[in-house]
């Protein structure tokens, strides 16, 4: 049998040895289809050339003096683009949202609040310069239904001439001139979409953490997708468009899990060569680990305080810049704190959010007020681990009726009451609430409210991606708020750690007693001249 | 005093193989658990997986030599003599009492070592390498959309891997220790390196007390 069983030891070896074999064989590079990911990479570096040129068109070849001519020249031709885009949020600033506990609504820029500038409404003179429609100096009497007021030009002039003018409710600046923008018009660029979404919030990257004007020529260190010398992809290539409704959505304005752009459309939900790695796909975001920081460029705001609005300084507002050139103060708005190269918070998020909605109440014992709750937890399956900024601020709030008071903050004049204009909150509110027909008690105090802001953007090259060990660890795990379930190398069960640690420490007590014991009772033995055997 | 076989190649190279693999096991998975830092987790991860793996398929070498040479019989667990093995560790060894339990080619273990073997392999491996393959698989239910034996929750199995963790190297405390306790503090360590241990000439006379050699 001894025998039998050292010839069982090459067959044993040789058996070994080809399953060694087998499994390097099988885990060695083939010969395979390209990858998802090159696919993708051919597919958006194929260089975009126009069909048409417009230059070349004669409908084009004339002076525009109003920029509704260009857009009845557009409709000319293009004779039902007008219909698509007055059927979008860019042109209608809202969409039908269901919205968990409130139902069907309407919801967009219109009505919702947030903690920047508060809310549209009233404002709509300056805000209008991010519509895509000219003359909406109020949502209440701007006519949605003339397709002359759609400005195609914003999003589709390839100029880099186009403007929107501040302060004139969408109209570009009288100094555009519209017979070469109309005639350069082509698929939008970075540019295109940044002239809006890169100032959101007033300033470049003030909003949104991850769109700054950086991204017009970022690095591959800013923006892997964006990079001029990388792909040089643009925002059409991913926010992609069917009938002018342009994927992805902002969780300001949105409540439903729909029309977003996903990274998995492109990527697949396995698009790492590591199968422990393509497991976290389940519950974790793309961006949670390839967005390591925002805000690489410019600085975002993080903080926003109205309460110091209004100090003046001999007698005149003023303003404060930082040491890095921010804004830190400014006598209209209050204070400000900006970061840089900051790391994301992390939040559970199915795609689906409330909001808080003009007039709801907010007790003074439940702040600071959550402005945009995102929906999901571990047990969701529709849910993953999302970066976010989030923004905090001190806005007015009224102390007897509990609620939000959201001032009428421009007007074209002084003495209608806008607070930027006659500088009286109390006055502000007042108008800015009768506007919503809401109620204002007169009394004007602060409240904190938090906002969450999604971070899809600045997407880090990949040897930037979080290491494991930014989340599997014991201490300063990024994700350390999200408790809801066990987390490898982050949690433990420290009754089950102390007891495994006492049954260790016991075991060992026990061994070292009893081996003691031994060889005491050994000496003892042999100093008797026990038997010693 | 007789030299005889008591270990097989195989069964040696089972042994020490195992030995190093459980070893290792256990650095890096207490590493992942967050114990210390040593490989890093992501490396400690991946050489835990591969060393899991090699452990199991050893296993299986392990499993069909046991069964094909019937040496599985060595691990049936038997009451007979157990008190007399128990009085000895209590009480015999510090006297420098003989062994009670005689080994032979055929019965190569104490009544306690079969106890404590078979609780080994029919308790912890299986809760070790079952929460193990869990820990690694549990998500591949529902990412294959097979809802119905979906696990959602880590937890359990990662504190069952845990608890089998901290018995396993209670386990290997003692399992080191004892290895001092053979007729000789080496002889045991020996005989599983050479597989061949000095053992009495009869099995009969030996274990009556008092005897003396």
């Amino acid at each position: 049998m001894v025998k039998d069983m050292k010839q069982a030891i090459p067959i044993v070896m040789t058996i070994t040895v080809l399953a060694v074999i087998a499994a390097v064989s099988a885990l060695a590079p083939k010969d395979e289809p390209p990858s998802p990911l090159t696919q993708v990479k051919e597919q958006y570096t194929r260089k975009q050339t126009a069909s048409v040129d417009h230059s070349k068109f004669p409908q084009l070849q004339r002076n525009f003096t109003r920029p509704q001519e260009v857009t009845e020249a557009c409709i000319g031709c293009h004779n039902g683009r007008h219909v698509e885009v007055m059927q979008t949020a860019h042109w209608r600033w809202e969409r039908e949202e269901y919205v968990p506990g409130r139902g069907v609504m309407y919801l967009g820029k219109r009505n919702s609040v947030n903690n920047f500038c508060l809310a549209t409404s009233g404002n709509e003179q300056r805000c209008a310069k991010c519509h895509v429609g000219y003359g909406m100096t109020s949502v209440q009497t701007f006519d949605f239904n003339d397709p002359r007021n759609v400005d195609c030009l914003v999003c589709h002039d390839r100029s880099a001439t186009y403007v929107k003018a501040s302060d004139m409710a969408g109209y570009p600046d009288p100094k555009v001139n519209l017979n070469r923008a109309a005639q350069s018009v082509g698929r939008p660029t970075r540019d295109n979409c940044g002239t809006c979404h890169f100032f959101g919030g007033g300033g470049n990257n003030v909003k949104h953490g991850d769109m700054d004007m950086a991204l017009s020529e970022p690095t591959r260190e800013l923006d892997v997708h964006m990079a001029v010398d990388g792909a040089n992809m643009q925002c059409v290539d991913c926010h992609t468009a069917e009938k002018h409704n342009i994927r992805g959505q902002v969780y300001s304005v949105s409540s439903m899990n729909r029309n977003r752009v996903t990274c998995e459309g492109c990527h697949t939900t396995t698009p790492h060569r590591d199968d422990l790695l393509n497991e976290h796909t389940l519950k974790v975001a793309c961006q949670t680990c390839h967005i390591p920081t925002y805000a690489k460029a410019g600085a975002t705001v993080v903080r926003w305080d109205w309460s110091t609005f209004g100090r003046l300084r001999d007698g005149k507002p003023y303003e404060e810049r930082d040491a890095d050139g921010n804004l830190a103060y400014k006598s209209i708005m209050g204070s400000f704190e900006w970061g840089k190269n900051l790391k994301p918070d992390y939040v559970w998020f199915n795609g689906t959010a409330d909001h808080y909605m003009s007039g709801d109440r907010a007790p003074k014992d439940a702040q600071p007020i959550l402005l945009n709750r995102f929906y999901g937890s571990y047990d969701d399956p529709d849910a993953r681990i999302v970066p976010v900024k989030i923004m905090r601020t001190r806005q007015f709030y009224d102390p007897v009726n509990q609620m939000l008071a959201l001032p009428l903050l421009f007007a074209t004049e002084r003495g209608k009451g806008a607070l930027w204009q006659d500088f009286n909150p109390v006055r502000a509110a007042e108008v800015g609430m009768k506007e919503r027909g809401l109620p204002f008690s007169g009394q004007i105090d602060f409240a904190e409210t938090v906002m969450y802001w999604n971070l899809n953007h600045m997407v880090a090259p990949k040897e930037q991606a979080l290491s494991c060990t930014e989340c599997h660890t014991r201490n300063g795990s990024r994700i350390a708020n999200l408790r809801d379930f066990y987390l490898p190398g982050r949690d433990h069960s420290p009754a089950l750690d102390g007891a495994g640690k006492l049954l260790i420490a016991l075991t060992l007590l026990g061994v070292l007693t009893h081996g003691g014991l031994r060889v005491a009772s050994g000496i003892l033995r042999r100093r008797n001249g026990g038997d010693g055997a | 005093m007789k030299r005889i076989k008591l270990y097989s190649g195989f069964e040696r190279f089972w042994h020490w193989t195992q030995a190093v693999l459980i070893l290792f096991l256990a650095f890096t998975g207490f590493e992942i658990h967050g114990s210390y830092t040593f490989f890093g987790f992501r490396e400690a991860v991946r050489y835990h997986n591969i060393a899991a793996y090699l452990l199991i398929a050893l296993t299986v070498f392990a499993i069909f030599w046991h069964f094909t040479t019937g040496e599985w019989r060595q691990y049936v667990p038997t009451l007979r003599n157990i008190r007399a093995q128990l009085e000895f560790y209590v009480f015999g060894i510090f006297r420098n009492a003989p062994h009670p339990t005689q080994k032979t080619a055929l019965n190569k273990l104490n009544p306690l070592q079969r106890i404590t073997y078979f609780g080994l392999k029919v308790f912890l491996f299986p809760l070790l390498v079952a929460s193990g393959l869990l820990y690694v698989f549990y998500r591949y239910p529902s990412r294959y959309g097979i809802e119905a034996i979906n696990i959602e929750s880590l937890r359990f199995i990662a504190l069952a891997h845990t608890l089998g963790a901290f018995l396993m190297v209670a386990f290997l405390i003692v399992h080191l220790y004892m290895i001092s306790t053979g007729e000789t503090a080496l002889s045991n360590l020996r005989a599983m390196i050479t597989g061949y241990e000095e053992v009495e000439q009869s099995t009969t006379t030996s274990t009556l007390e008092g005897q003396q050699t």
